[in-house]
């Protein structure tokens, strides 16, 4: 935006300013650029180093760190199955529990629920992410565990005949796989259910209403014009909150029961990716040290992973009538972060 | 329906219809009972160990004895997430202004958007270990320090701080801008004077949001401050903080520490809340939106 206006001797116009005079602009522009600048080689300077630290663990154990079953501190071995197969069976839990509440609360808030109670109601779930996780595990491990453990025994006596949760009623304990991804159920609950209410917004009321000029009902409504149109976005929102379950960490050490083995059924002890770091760091050196990083590299792979799908599927799940993808990231951040909206 | 009678719905229709809108009702009401039982308890089991002490003293970590307060875990928390916010909310608000001003539609800015929305997914648990490896293990300033945590959570606040600021900023009219710069106002001050005050409590909404974040965050703790039980205000050394100490506490044996641990959460949620209320009333203030 120069001001261009008639040029005068030298081809400069009046109205321009002197290059000293534009010093400040240029400063504040090349600062701004080298503050971005400077994010970007960060993020990517820690994700070398983390490499590096964890290069002695996958040179030592290759790929047996991920697929081998034997994580054994005494004798030095870090073969990190347990550790893998426990952060994704409490993640995955913690998808099937907390994501079809999760969706039938957002469908709930905008689409049934009376108007006045729209805000309360929003603002109560958001409210399930503003718990700080150390709080999450505190209320796990002395209300949430203790309390279940009868109905956990009587649920694995009762269907003792399905695979993976018949045999465990006896050895039950109070910390399981289960209990984790329970209360990691309730922690992704508000994160898909912000992102799943700002995707239903996005569909557009002509779709809604012609599905209810056919005869529609409100049920065959929200099944046959709202979930199709919104289901990107809704999985999207879904995977976020799996990129969330998969590197929590305090709640999760709290109650898994941190037994580096991979747990027979759905009630016996585990561990995950996240907790074994939070757990050995303290005395941890050398090679061992070196495992928990490569742990750690796992689990940010992981993640990155998931978060780059989901924000694919965002993106496209919002780009509805909203202004580009751009909107959807802010919206995820938002969401992410409870109370507002 | 007089002259044109419209086929009524079928009446397995209907039953459908009201068995789904039930259950969407019922699971929004389960949605909410852990809401509910996590403030009932940390009331029930909190309230009763708030008491002077607990605010003005701090905690002995002896077994046998008084258990103190945790007086330097609230006020470490508050230091460190301070500092960390004075980090964290000029480069990320400066990011914003790249992104809004500067940066615009071009191939860079798209990757540092990229990068942020990335960013937001990363495990803070993994910021902790970055900041472990590249300070701590260096041995920059010390071994375990306060600042190092700072630094940890003002990683983890950066994305959050960028993208709310960048939507806030885009909200500003560019029709305010434009009559700035109509005007002859260098770009510096467009920013400084037309953008930044239009912007403003929305900023500090965005800023609000991340610092509760950081508030209750353990993980990246565990590995740059490694926590400690006396008061200290020095950024150099280990110092206390509200998720630390109840991490700790729950580990404990001793029924007084737990309940101590309770007390602890339920002021950590308290201040989470309200800090969340008060971003809330800046929102609502703001002209944009």
């Amino acid at each position: 935006m120069e001001a261009s206006a008639t040029p005068v001797g030298g081809g400069r116009s009046v109205l321009e300013r002197s290059s000293l005079s534009r010093l400040p602009d240029r400063v504040l522009k090349w600062g701004l650029i080298s503050l971005a600048v400077l994010i970007l080689a960060l993020i990517v300077y820690f994700f070398i180093r983390l490499i590096g630290e964890s290069g002695s663990t996958f040179s030592t154990f290759g790929l047996s760190f991920i697929f081998g079953n034997d994580w054994d501190v005494s004798r030095n071995i870090y073969h990190g199955a347990p550790l893998v197969v426990g952060t994704l069976i409490t993640s995955g839990i913690a998808l099937v529990l907390g994501v079809p509440v999760a969706v039938a609360t957002a469908l709930y808030i905008t689409e049934l629920c009376p108007r006045r109670l729209r805000a309360p109601l929003s603002m109560l779930v958001d409210l399930l992410a503003a718990v700080p996780s150390v709080v999450y595990g505190l209320w796990g491990v002395f209300f949430l565990a203790p309390k279940l453990l009868g109905a956990e025994k009587w649920f694995a006596n009762t269907f003792s005949f399905i695979p993976w949760i018949g045999g465990g009623a006896s050895t039950a304990t109070p910390t399981n796989y289960f209990i984790a991804s329970l209360v990691l159920a309730i922690m992704i609950l508000p994160i898909v259910s912000a992102i799943s209410r700002e995707v239903l917004a996005t569909v557009p009321q002509e779709h809604k209403e012609a599905a209810l000029a056919l005869g529609a009902t409100r049920w065959e409504m929200i099944r046959m014009a709202i979930l199709p149109y919104a289901r990107p976005g809704i999985v999207g929102g879904a995977m976020l909150g799996l990129g969330r379950a998969l590197g929590e960490t305090i709640a999760v050490v709290l109650l898994i029961g941190d037994a580096p083995v991979i747990g027979k059924h759905l009630f016996s002890q585990g561990y995950s990716l996240a907790a074994v770091i939070a757990n050995e760091f303290g005395e941890a050196t050398g090679i061992h040290r070196s495992a928990l990083f490569a742990a750690g590299l796992v689990l940010f792979v992981l993640t990155l992973l998931v978060n780059i799908v989901a924000r694919a599927y965002v993106a496209r799940g919002t780009r509805g009538h909203r202004d580009a993808g751009g909107t959807a990231g802010a919206v995820m951040v938002a969401a992410d972060e409870g109370p507002i909206q | 329906m007089s002259a044109l009678s419209l086929p009524e719905t079928s009446a397995r229709r209907r039953r459908t219809d009201k068995v789904m809108r039930a259950t969407l009702l019922v699971a929004t009401l389960v949605a909410l009972i852990p809401l509910l039982l996590i403030i009932y308890y940390l009331l029930k089991e909190g309230l009763g160990s708030i008491n002077a002490n607990f605010f003005t003293q701090d905690p002995t970590g002896s077994y046998f004895g008084s258990v103190g307060g945790v007086r330097s875990a609230i006020l470490g928390s508050l230091e460190m997430v301070l500092v960390a916010t004075v980090i964290s909310v000029p480069i990320g608000i400066g990011v914003a202004l790249y992104l809004t001003e500067y940066g615009k539609d071009s191939r860079f800015a798209d990757v540092v958007r990229y990068f942020v929305d990335v960013m937001t997914g990363v495990p803070s648990i993994v910021f902790g270990l970055f900041i472990f490896i590249t300070l701590v293990l260096a041995h920059v300033g010390g071994n375990f320090t306060a600042w190092k945590a700072s630094v940890a959570l003002a990683l983890l606040m950066l994305p959050i701080i960028i993208r709310s600021a960048e939507v806030v900023l885009l909200l500003v009219p560019s029709s305010l801008r434009e009559a700035a710069l109509a005007l002859g106002a260098p770009r510096w001050r467009v920013i400084s004077k037309v953008v930044l005050p239009t912007a403003l409590p929305g900023l500090i909404t965005g800023s609000l949001l991340a610092i509760a974040r950081a508030m209750g965050e353990t993980a990246p703790l565990l590995f740059t401050v490694a926590g400690a039980t006396g008061l200290t205000f020095s950024l150099s050394q280990q110092m206390n903080a509200l998720p630390l100490q109840i991490y700790n506490d729950i580990l404990s044996p001793r029924a007084a520490v737990i309940s101590q641990a309770w007390a602890a959460g339920l002021t950590l949620v308290a201040l989470v809340l309200i800090l969340n209320l008060i971003a809330r009333a800046f929102s609502r203030r703001s002209r944009l939106a």
